[in-house]
């Protein structure tokens, strides 16, 4: 499967964070193995610290398997001053998690974001590649529920 | 072609995406056709339409009516009292009560003149308004080094932050002898509370495209890559989707309008980290790496990308460029103070009766921006402070209401004028909480390089989160601002030069909160 996403790609180095994205991307559980590491850096005859090095410095990658879905709370300034800690107050309480973790079920795991560029409607979340806006404790928790039902 | 009595511009962004707006198009196109109404009333999708609304937006010209909030079950209502007999509905309108609509100021604008107003994903609608003459221009009629003079005449100043003249920054790479050149666009807009670069690539992506083509000639670059942050899916496809016309239509390629000259752009996406807005960071990010930035000098333009000679621009001063080539430098210098030419595309949120985006001269006081482009402050609060240009900005308060916003008036908080974030607190909001959040952001995103930096960040959020909490002193205060000279004076790149901004601008500006705050 690794394979066949890399070869997606010309072999060169610059090609590493779009080809990390599109395997994060694809695996149900939304991160990236060492087994992919290995296929990656034999793909781009890159040694593996190159590759672990990049994978930990930015952070929409992630190391660990994750839920299926991808909350992402904004908490830069326009966010916060909205209130955006009630949010996560509120989504720590309702998923049974704290910041980083995955829900029992499997099926949220509640990260922390920088700035998601749609302050105007602050605060805002993303989950998965969707956007919430205006978000307040009750919207959070019909969006929530929207997931749930989805199941 | 045909004539409308009325336009209705939808705005398709990420929340309208969310509300359903394309379901609500196809429903008032069909509750349009049901009343006869399809050959009087034109349906429009487009891009920013000048204020942020809750849901999906609407505009209706002429009349200038804006709706927000829009559902499903709304429509035959709309349909049926607007547009068939004219009578707006209150109850959908984005300020029932005080009718303001955001000052639309198009014939003032460069930026964002055909923004809100063309289908961003339709190449002739923007050809339709006089789009790729300049590049046509450019490539035909023009030698390179005219360009670079042009722009330089232009007065035209970097959009990202530093505002360092965009023809001085050409000047360099235009002459070397090389291989091979680049430009790259930054796109990566990580200042919170930014992110005009984003509506300006949604609302009209080719005019960037336009801009990004007339900088790869007038510096010989055959290749040009923008930088997008991964966060950023709509924008994304848009930019793609402009790219795939252009090339259609031969604006890119080979021997583009038989000049013999080349050129391809190609988008390159981030992965989350605020420290990739540096450029030498952004570059080594295109090439793979961590980023971290580099060594200067050599600066990019010398040796950037792949050590090739690499022009950095944001994606503002490119998408001003089409409008210097089309209508010359004396037109441009129109616009904007003397010492600082053209215009500046702001984001206005926070407590503000209506967040928006606007496109202003340069110079206009912050007092102007809040009160026509974004009707006052929200009814019942009074301003106390304003955040301008993000997390690497400054919190001005209300004496600076009157000050001139361009580069020279605001002399020592200038640099912060770049990203165009206005944040707006009113009364009851903390300084020392907004300052803690601030520094929040700054320990995450140090990208951990140079000491200065990285344990600097550390120190400070320490520092303010026990002042925070009441436990703090005026000396730790003072440590603050020492520890943050400290790294201005000593950090590798701009990302650690800037929490002094916001930390000096706080304690000057709004001492009595500090020394209340450590009293406790």
């Amino acid at each position: 499967m690794y394979k066949k996403i890399c070869s997606k790609y010309e072999p060169t180095k610059d090609n590493l964070i779009h080809i990390l994205h599109e395997i994060q991307d694809t695996h149900p559980q939304h991160y990236i193995s060492d087994e992919a590491v290995e296929e990656v850096s034999k793909y781009l005859n890159l040694p593996t610290n190159h590759i672990y090095g990049v994978l930990t410095f930015y952070s929409m990658y992630s190391t660990t398997p994750r839920g299926k879905n991808i909350i992402r709370l904004c908490e830069s300034p326009p966010c916060y001053i909205k209130g955006s800690e009630n949010i996560l107050r509120k989504l720590k309480v309702l998923l049974g998690v704290e910041t980083g973790e995955t829900s029992k079920d499997g099926l949220f795991t509640l990260e922390l974001s920088a700035c998601l560029g749609v302050c105007g409607n602050a605060p805002v979340m993303m989950i998965n590649e969707d956007v919430y806006g205006d978000l307040t404790e009750e919207k959070v928790e019909e969006i929530i529920e929207k997931y749930r039902r989805a199941q | 072609m045909k004539y409308y009595r009325s336009h209705v511009l939808v705005s398709i962004n990420d929340t309208s995406i969310n509300a359903g707006v394309k379901d609500f198009i196809q429903a008032l196109r069909a509750e349009l056709a049901k009343t006869g109404l399809q050959e009087e009333i034109n349906v429009l999708e487009t891009g920013p339409l000048g204020f942020f609304g809750r849901g999906i937006c609407l505009t209706v010209y002429p009349e200038n009516i804006n709706y927000q909030d829009l559902k499903t079950e709304d429509i035959p209502e709309l349909v049926n009292e607007h547009f068939l007999k004219g009578r707006p509905v209150p109850r959908l309108m984005l300020d029932s009560d005080s009718k303001f609509s955001p000052k639309l100021n198009y014939d003032q604008r460069v930026v964002l003149r055909n923004s809100g107003i063309i289908d961003p994903e339709n190449i002739d609608e923007y050809i339709g308004v006089g789009g790729y003459e300049a590049w046509e221009k450019a490539l035909t009629q023009m030698q390179p080094m005219e360009i670079v003079e042009e722009v330089k005449a232009s007065g035209l100043r970097g959009r990202g932050g530093a505002g360092f003249p965009a023809g001085i920054k050409w000047s360099f790479s235009a002459p070397l002898e090389a291989e091979q050149k680049y430009v790259v666009v930054n796109a990566h807009d990580g200042e919170p509370g930014s992110f005009k670069d984003r509506l300006i690539k949604e609302g009209d992506p080719h005019q960037l495209l336009e801009g990004t083509m007339i900088c790869a000639r007038a510096v010989g670059a055959t290749k040009a890559w923008i930088y997008i942050r991964g966060e950023y899916k709509l924008c994304i496809q848009r930019l793609e989707k402009a790219i795939a016309q252009a090339r259609e239509y031969g604006i890119l390629g080979k021997n583009i309008f038989d000049s013999g000259f080349d050129l391809d752009i190609e988008i390159k996406i981030g992965a989350g980290a605020y420290v990739c807005g540096e450029e030498t960071a952004l570059i080594e990010s295109l090439e793979g790496n961590r980023g971290n930035p580099r060594w200067k000098p050599p600066f990019p333009g010398v040796e950037g990308l792949w050590r090739k000679p690499t022009v950095v621009n944001n994606v503002e001063t490119l998408a001003n460029v089409p409008f210097i080539i089309q209508n010359g430098a004396d037109a441009y210098r129109k616009f904007g103070t003397p010492e600082c030419s053209g215009t500046k595309v702001y984001t206005i949120l926070g407590d503000v009766a209506h967040p928006g985006l606007c496109e202003v001269d340069m110079g206009t006081t912050l007092r102007t921006i809040i009160n026509d482009y974004a009707g006052g402050m929200k009814k019942g609060f009074r301003f106390k402070a304003a955040l301008v240009g993000g997390a690497a900005g400054v919190i001005l308060s209300e004496r600076h209401l009157d000050v001139k916003m361009d580069f020279a008036s605001l002399n020592q908080y200038a640099a912060v004028l770049g990203s165009g974030a206005i944040l707006v607190m009113n009364e009851h909001q903390s300084i020392v909480d907004i300052l803690w959040s601030i520094l929040r952001f700054f320990r995450h995103e140090s990208c951990g390089k140079c000491a200065p930096c990285r344990n600097g960040c550390q120190q400070l959020y320490k520092l303010i989160n026990k002042i925070k909490k009441g436990n703090g002193t005026m000396d730790d205060v003072e440590v603050m601002l020492t520890v943050a000279e400290m790294m201005q004076a000593t950090s590798f790149c701009a990302l650690g030069q800037s929490p002094i901004m916001g930390i000096r601008s706080a304690i000057e500006n709004f001492k009595d909160e500090f020394i209340a705050i450590t009293k406790k």
